[in-house]
């Protein structure tokens, strides 16, 4: 099929999964509890205030009628508003996202790079001392538990070697110093942009054992992923062509065998962008960042539904995107898919 | 007589090239070969050690190929031919297969005591292979154009420009028109002639002066075999490339081999040139072979050798052959028979040949 | 005197004969698994867990305050001989809490694969052996489902039914039977053009017969490989809400929750969060040890 149709259906499924993610959002809140207005109103409310939800959530209409109307307040920017903040929950998780996606896209990069580059390594040194090493590294990075990590790091480089400041995503004296103008909400990025290096500085530093706690188990995926991926690549026959051809060993596991190999990584790669939206949430309680995960749990436990339903379908929304494009990108990596 | 007089099974292998220089300059195709090899395989014998026991799979292989020339290498699927193949290019894999005897020499030097490196630099750019399946050869995420360019920049050291020049001679020389859109097609996107030419580019690409060709027309079409086996030819013409045709089938081995050798069980059992195996058979299975093959248009009933191929783990001691062969004799069950020449350049490894052979008459035809 | 009848006792031996080639599959199974040494110590590990687990009255040196009983006057102790990982911040020993804990961290993801087996293995076999508008339904399902990243839909329907460890396991099943509907339907898809399946319907063979004894034991394998390593991640998974106060309450040992109060006690009492959190890495570390080592024996390569 040409490209344009490829993209085309891709588009199409990625509207019909969108309004599925919102469907099941809508009966997780509306079907699954017992009373969906109290809820709604919020474990003050008393009688006229449930009235006055009930007649909000449409609950005398059929609950088709309940969901069109839902989905039409979501397409209108109306996500609810927090029943413990009282701001409109599309503001919210604007205004709390940006330190999450620092996070997480901190966590991608790193896992990305250094699990591709190691997994391959390991396939190229296959059965050696280091090979034996880093697959322990690997295999042991994805049985942690991230929370746990976390608080191991903090022991470890704040406690005992007193290296790397443990909370928040800057320092208070520095916020006052050397304030970063708001530009993306994102620390690093902002800082950068507008030269203000000391607050870089202080703000990279609170950056890296977050980031490193997210990043274990991704790389460690990504990792044992690359590894077995150019493992089955190698054992092709076009790589016995190469080899009878006589290109070195290294340009067959580095170009040949790891372009072939990055269809299947680049999937579980997707897969490693939805565990770090939502372990982002677990760093940023312990290390009391104030992004979304911080939002989602506080509503979580403050039984905000509103915004536990605004957290659910953003992050949602954003995964599928994502893997949108990591399916584009895996289209264009191997050209099998789309121009057979 | 070819100076190539393979060693008797028992005798040490020569480590020294044979005396009796070979004679250069190219063989007319059809005349049969004198000396001057350019690959040499003298009592080879390979093994692979798996899980359920050590497999002989090569048991003394004699063969020669001289410069120009296409020798056919044919036999049943096991027999053998393809780790033949491999073994001249050294590909295969180290700590699974030994060569436990024998010598590959190439030119007059000894390829089994060269280095990995030192073959990485023989390999594509003088001996040259394609295989069976020409899609599963060419990497499907890079352009035919892009795989065959970076093995002529591996091996000529240019880069860009000539090196595209270069890659366009090379699809020109099989038969492939050398335009852009050939050179960025990715290999799914060609028919399976193309893909096999393209293969056949790559592989002559640094100028090659031997390729080992495995299979390369069972998985096409019997119309597309004709014009690769064209293609053989014409390399061979043209460039000058001698070549190794591995294949089971013998009618392609008739049409395109100036010399052909029947390999049964991980050992050569006849060889000689193709015409005069394929009127004067000596050996039991190279006989029982051609019967196989359906005969024109009378509809007699197929043959079949009976008795299956043996078991290369715990394989029949003396001649392989012998379960199976009508001939067999005592000596048979224990000695393994020595290559015999019947007649110019025709060589045979059976007992019963060599008794009648010896016997103090003139010469008993088959 | 009783006389066993000459078909009692070929009984034995015939099952024997009638199932040797299978017997002689599984010994060179294990056979093949006990090469990766790593994945047999990892089998040890787990055993010697499930003996923690059902042995914990008898093995946790303080039983009652593993359960949740507190002695305040010995609150916040580090290690020591008395008490090899310390004690909590009521005064519990943590190695009986972490032994009791063994208990939820098996059960938990015990239950919670059946009752994901049981949903997606069906649905699976179905979709894929009836394909047609039944096929493209549950893929269209699976698709929503697995839109979600797996533990946003897991907390968010605990935090809609109600945080326990019950409506965590309820909420985690959820969450994972798509997994298993996909790869069994992608089995099924594949093996219903096979020829014997094609024999079989021609015959008359009952659909729901094919399935069950033609198709569904092709699955055995990769269902199995998967399960092995999804054990793991589910047993992070209940940690994880246990951690976020979602799923078992105190005075519950749930590893999860213990390193949740740990983590206010990190910087002067690690012990109370550390030990717990070892625990977790450890069984989760010998699983998917376990899991390499199964996929290398159903791999067809190793075998030879």
């Amino acid at each position: 099929m040409t490209v344009r149709a490829y993209l085309l259906r891709r588009v199409l499924l990625l509207v019909f999964v969108l309004l599925g993610i919102s469907l099941i959002t809508f009966l997780l809140a509306r079907v699954v509890p017992a009373d969906p207005a109290a809820l709604y109103a919020g474990p003050q409310a008393r009688g006229p205030a449930i009235a006055a939800a009930r007649r909000l959530l449409h609950m005398n209409q059929p609950l088709y009628v309940q969901y069109v109307a839902y989905v039409w307040d979501l397409l209108h920017g109306d996500w609810g508003t927090s029943l413990r903040t009282h701001r409109s929950v599309l503001s919210d998780l604007v205004r709390f996202a940006p330190l999450s996606l620092q996070l997480v896209a901190g966590a991608m990069i790193l896992a990305t790079i250094v699990g591709i580059a190691l997994g391959a390594l390991t396939a190229h040194l296959k059965g050696g001392v280091v090979d034996f090493v880093l697959r322990i590294f690997a295999i042991g990075g994805v049985s942690l538990p991230s929370f746990w990590l976390a608080m191991m790091l903090q022991i470890v480089f704040f406690r005992v070697l007193h290296a790397l400041p443990v909370a928040g995503p800057i320092s208070v004296n520095v916020q006052f110093t050397d304030p970063i103008t708001h530009i993306t909400g994102m620390p690093l990025v902002d800082a950068l942009v507008t030269g203000n290096l000391t607050a870089f500085g202080d703000s990279f530093l609170h950056f890296i054992l977050p980031c490193l706690a997210l990043a274990a188990y991704p790389t460690g995926v990504m990792m044992r992923m690359t590894r077995s991926a150019v493992l089955e690549a190698l054992g092709q026959d076009y790589i016995r062509m190469a080899d009878a051809m006589g290109v070195p060993k290294r340009v067959i596991i580095y170009r040949y065998a790891l372009k072939n190999s990055l269809a299947p990584v680049f999937t579980v790669l997707g897969l490693m962008f939805a565990y770090s939206l939502v372990g982002a949430f677990f760093i940023e309680l312990i290390f009391a960042w104030p992004g979304l995960g911080s939002y989602a749990l506080q509503s979580i436990l403050s039984l905000d539904y509103p915004a536990i339903m605004g957290v659910t379908i953003l992050v949602a929304s954003v995964y599928v995107i994502v893997n949108l494009i990591v399916d584009l990108v895996i289209a264009w990596l191997d050209p099998r898919i789309v121009l057979s | 007589m070819s100076s190539a007089i393979p060693p008797a099974p028992g005798a040490p292998a020569p480590r020294a090239p044979a005396a009796g220089a070979a004679p250069a300059g190219a063989a007319p195709a059809g005349a049969p070969v004198g000396a001057g090899d350019l690959l040499r395989i003298a009592g080879l014998k390979v093994e692979f050690r798996s899980m359920r026991g050590v497999v002989k799979a090569l048991d003394g292989v004699n063969l020669s190929v001289a410069p120009r020339e296409i020798l056919g290498l044919v036999g049943e699927s096991g027999c053998g031919k393809s780790v033949t193949g491999f073994a001249v290019l050294g590909l295969l894999p180290r700590p699974i297969a030994r060569y436990t005897d024998g010598e590959i020499v190439f030119r007059g030097e000894d390829l089994l005591g060269k280095s990995e490196h030192e073959m990485r630099a023989l390999r594509g750019k003088v001996i040259s292979m394609v295989f069976q399946d020409p899609l599963a050869s060419l990497n499907p995420v890079f352009t035919v154009g892009e795989q065959i360019s970076r093995v002529v920049r591996l091996h000529r050291g240019v880069s860009g420009g000539p090196a595209r020049e270069m890659t366009r001679e090379a699809l020109a020389a099989t038969g492939l028109p050398p335009t852009d859109e050939i050179l960025q097609s990715y290999p799914h996107q060609l028919s399976g002639g193309m893909r096999q030419r393209a293969c056949m580019a790559m592989a002559i690409s640094c100028g090659s002066e031997l390729l080992i060709a495995d299979e390369p027309t069972t998985a096409l079409d019997v119309t597309i075999q004709a014009q690769i086996l064209k293609l053989l030819l014409r390399l061979r013409e043209e460039r000058g490339v001698a070549q190794v045709l591995i294949t089971h089938n013998v009618g392609v081995a008739a049409q395109t081999c100036d010399r052909v050798a029947v390999m049964y069980a991980g050992t050569v059992v006849e060889q000689g040139p193709t015409a005069r195996v394929m009127k004067h058979p000596y050996h039991p299975y190279t006989i029982a072979l051609y019967e196989c093959l359906p005969q024109g248009k009378r509809a007699a009933e197929l043959h079949t050798i009976p008795g299956s191929v043996p078991d290369l783990i715990d394989p029949p001691p003396g001649c392989r052959y012998h379960p199976r062969c009508p001939r067999a004799m005592d000596v048979c069950t224990t000695v393994k028979p020595a290559p015999t020449p019947v007649a110019e350049g025709h060589w045979v490894s059976c007992h019963d040949v060599a008794r009648r052979l010896a016997a103090p008459v003139h010469e008993v035809a088959p | 005197m009783s006389v066993t009848t000459p078909t009692q006792t070929r009984g034995l031996s015939d099952w024997r004969v009638r199932h040797a080639a299978s017997l002689s599959e599984w010994r060179h199974s294990v056979r093949v698994f006990a090469r990766d040494r790593l994945a047999v110590i990892a089998v040890v590990w787990i055993a010697f867990m499930v003996v923690l687990a059902v042995g914990a009255p008898v093995i946790a040196p303080y039983p009652s305050q593993g359960q949740g009983q507190p002695d305040v006057s010995i609150r916040l102790q580090a290690p020591s001989a008395h008490h090899l990982f310390g004690t909590d911040e009521l005064g519990r020993d943590v190695l009986s809490r972490v032994v009791y804990g063994s208990r939820i961290a098996l059960v938990m993801p015990f239950v919670t694969m059946i009752g994901v087996l049981l949903i997606g293995i069906p649905l699976g076999g179905i979709a894929g052996y009836f394909g047609g508008l039944v096929d493209e339904a549950v893929m269209r399902v699976t698709d929503v489902f697995l839109a979600f990243p797996s533990l946003i839909l897991t907390m968010a329907l605990v935090a809609f039914l109600g945080a326990s460890l019950r409506n965590v396991g309820i909420a985690i099943v959820v969450t994972w039977w798509p997994w298993y509907t996909r790869l069994v339907r992608g089995m099924a898809v594949s093996l219903r053009q096979r020829p014997f399946v094609k024999v079989a319907r021609t015959m008359g063979v009952a659909d729901l017969r094919i399935i069950l004894r033609h198709i569904l034991p092709h699955a055995f394998g990769p269902v199995i490989v998967q399960m092995t390593v999804d054990v793991g991640t589910v047993i992070l998974a209940v940690a994880a809400m246990s951690f976020l106060g979602l799923g078992a309450k105190p005075p519950t040992p749930d590893w999860g929750l213990m390193i949740s109060t740990g983590q206010s006690y990190i910087l002067q009492q690690w012990w109370i969060g550390t030990f717990p959190g070892l625990a977790i890495f450890l069984l989760v570390l010998a699983f998917n040890l376990v899991g390499d080592g199964l996929r290398d024996v159903l791999d067809p390569r190793m075998r030879r």
